[in-house]
């Protein structure tokens, strides 16, 4: 293809081609911290490309192609083409990766022990994540992913998948107040999934990005009414977290033996909060009982 | 309805783990994940590797749990039978 | 080299693996996962000195591979437990069947639907015995449908409604419309069992459809997976019975799919280099067109030719239909756009 780039996120080695340059750029600019193994072969292909060849110029569209595709995907607008890199990113990970169980879920690590926060999306599980990785004096929390959460089958341990966290909406100006500008990517503004602002994890966090976490806390939050917190049994994370895994199937006895130890050794909470900073102020309550 | 004799799969196909109210049962032939509540965890230890229709059942049920065999129990048991044998954990023998 | 003839070179052991750079394999996993072939790739090289990325990556696959064959073959279980309590017996066709028959190419093979051969006046009963066992259709529009029933070969699709997979009913294995029409009264009558239990087509069938499937009824798509399974099940059912070209040739003959069948193997020669015997062993000027077609990838696993492409797609529709009906269906096919 035209334009192309490597990136490296976690275990995954991505190779990304475009028939354009700026989505290239942009994705360049958000991953220039990351390490660049030249040597390795890539797991997996995102192509962002144009339906006809005509339509690289005339009402540029980009169509997320790659080793998997969704059939009906409706296509971006040129100035989104860094959200179809992100979606094309997830795409080839949700449907081809099968090294780790991968679970829809945002995470952060402290002394070696990972939160995993699953929830669907609007449940703040990314917002929440980003806040506790930006996280000033209370501490040195370190944000492993804000979508994908890999646990590795044979030792249970979380693996991070920390790609550029993708703000949305509110959580944009929230995050925005705390960082260093230079680590924001351009404002998508309405696209199909709202607005969108990319964050670059923090330089330790992509240091550390294929250091193993023990998992110690299991949180599925809840945006909106008040702050409660609701012990969850075993079995209902079991189902919670099949549902919230993209390749449990795909893995057979391997998955199932992860997912029920995960659940057995892991403490489970349903929780709700009415704003960001009550929902942190639970989630370091939970993660003091549980880290004790 | 006649009742109909059923087998289970062979232990070793399958892989229980309980998980609190719940039992995640593996199948190995299958790679699927079942996840079943009392009483089909006991159904398919009762029946271990034996031909059983909901009458010879519900009579090893009721010597295991120290129960009284009582008629009402077989139509449940027989629904729960072709449960098990549509998830393909028994088959007709 | 372009990354599809590595890929091919690969699996036919003309490349050593040591001699690819890091961007060589790059195109290759491209290619070879854009084939549904990356599995396949990893059972060939499993034994090969790779790069630590790709040898990781290649275990993965073969591991998934196999959880995917025990899925497949498990729905074969599911259909045979829903038929033969009625005396239905069903023959197994194309992936699950190399499974059950634990063949070579099966090795790291994707399977797709669960592909069954039962007799044509079984067919209803079959139908109706699959809905009670929890099949249901795939919801279809009433043209789609009709023109299954009228002219293909098989029932409509349907899927079952907990395992969420599908099924393809048979009753023969070329659309009723095809200029061709195997007898599939051979095809059922001289099946022979699998080391699962499962009936499969007997050896000269199986290669005979596997031709049929990517030659005269398929638009060559998935061609390199396909002419794989032809290429290696040809190779090992002759090492087994030193007369299987001269039964291929036979069985092809009955079948009215000999054309099919030597263009399958020439093409088999010409991509995977095994040796045919002599009768086969010819050159056919038109082989040109079909390696180009099976070639036609580049380094991003994009289809390169997109009119060749769109040529073997009316190709393949011109041979199931006589031409007025081609032409009512690609109109009806192209109005819905």
């Amino acid at each position: 293809m035209r334009h192309s780039t490597r990136i490296a996120v976690g275990p995954v080695q991505f190779r990304i081609g475009s028939d354009w340059a700026e989505p290239i750029a942009a994705l360049e600019h958000l991953y220039a911290g990351y390490p660049q193994d030249d040597t390795r072969p890539s797991d997996a292909t995102v192509r962002l490309f144009a339906a006809r060849p005509w339509r690289r110029w005339l009402r540029p569209s980009v169509h997320i192609g790659g080793d998997f595709v969704v059939p009906d995907a409706l296509p971006l607008p040129l100035s989104m083409g860094l959200l179809a890199a992100e979606m094309g990113m997830n795409l080839q990970v949700a449907l081809g990766w099968r090294r780790h169980m991968l679970l829809h879920a945002s995470a952060v690590a402290k002394d070696g022990r990972a939160l995993i926060m699953s929830g669907e999306s609007g449940s703040g599980k990314s917002t929440l994540a980003a806040l506790l990785g930006e996280k000033e004096g209370g501490g040195d929390w370190r944000l492993m992913g804000d979508e994908f959460t890999l646990i590795d089958p044979a030792g249970g341990n979380a693996f991070a998948f920390p790609r550029a966290v993708s703000l949305k909406n509110e959580a944009i100006a929230e995050v925005a107040a705390r960082v260093d500008p230079s680590r924001l990517g351009p404002l998508l503004a309405a696209t199909p999934k709202g607005d969108i602002r990319h964050l670059i994890p923090r330089a330790d966090a992509i240091a550390a990005m294929h250091e193993p976490a023990r998992p110690a806390l299991l949180l599925f939050p809840r945006f909106g009414g008040e702050a409660s917190v609701e012990p969850m049994g075993e079995g209902e994370a079991f189902v919670r977290l099949t549902e919230a895994s993209t390749n449990y199937v795909a893995l057979g006895e391997a998955g199932f033996a992860a997912l029920t130890r995960l659940v057995r050794e892991t403490p489970a909470f349903a929780i709700s909060y009415p704003d960001s900073a009550a929902g942190i102020a639970l989630v370091e309550q939970l993660w003091a009982e549980a880290a004790k | 309805m006649a009742d109909r004799i059923y087998r289970a799969a062979p232990a070793d196909a399958l892989r229980v783990e309980p998980l609190g109210e719940l039992t995640a049962i593996f199948d190995r032939r299958s790679m699927q994940t079942h996840l079943v509540v009392s009483p089909m965890p006991e159904i398919l230890d009762a029946m271990g590797a034996d031909a059983c229709n909901a009458a010879s059942l519900a009579a090893r049920l009721a010597a295991a749990f120290d129960l009284d065999a009582t008629e009402d129990a077989q139509p449940i048991l027989a629904e729960r039978l072709r449960e098990l044998a549509a998830m393909g954990l028994v088959e007709r023998a | 080299m372009s990354a599809v003839r590595s890929f091919v070179d690969l699996l036919a052991g003309r490349r050593d693996p040591a001699a690819l750079g890091p961007r060589d394999w790059d195109g290759v996993i491209g290619v070879a996962r854009s084939e549904a072939m990356l599995a396949t790739l990893a059972h060939r090289l499993a034994d090969a000195c790779l790069p630590p990325a790709v040898a990781a990556l290649f275990a993965d696959q073969r591991a998934a591979a196999k959880v995917a064959q025990a899925q497949a073959l498990w729905e074969a279980e599911m259909a045979r437990r829903a038929l033969a309590p009625a005396g239905i017996e069903f023959v197994l066709l194309k992936g699950a069947a190399y499974a059950a028959a634990d063949m070579s190419c099966a090795a790291g093979r994707q399977i797709g639907d669960l592909d069954i051969l039962v007799l044509a006046p079984d067919i209803r009963r079959a139908e109706n015995l699959l809905l009670k066992a929890g099949w249901e259709w795939v919801k279809s529009d009433p043209y789609d449908d009709a023109y299954y029933r009228q002219h293909m070969h098989e029932l409509p699709p349907m899927i079952h409604k907990a395992r969420d997979r599908m099924i393809d009913v048979h009753h023969t294995i070329l659309p009723r419309t095809h200029r061709i029409t195997p007898d599939a009264l051979a095809l059922v009558g001289d099946a022979v069992t699998s080391g699962a239990g499962f009936a499969v087509l007997n050896p000269a069938d199986m290669a005979c459809h596997c031709a049929a499937h990517m030659l005269a009824d398929g638009d060559l798509q998935g061609g390199l997976r396909n002419l794989w399974d032809f290429h290696t099940m040809t190779r090992d059912f002759a090492a087994a019975d030193p007369g299987y070209w001269g039964e291929l040739d036979g069985r092809a003959a009955l079948h009215g799919l000999q054309s099919a069948v030597h263009r399958a193997a020439r093409l088999s020669r010409d991509l995977y280099g095994v040796a045919l015997p002599s009768a086969w062993d010819r050159q056919d000027p038109s082989d040109v067109w079909f390696r180009r077609r099976l070639f036609a990838r580049d380094d991003w696993g994009r289809v390169t030719d997109p009119l060749l492409e769109q040529a073997f797609y009316i190709r393949s529709h011109w041979l199931r239909m006589p031409p007025a009906m081609l032409a009512r269906h690609l109109w009806t096919k192209w109005r819905k756009r």
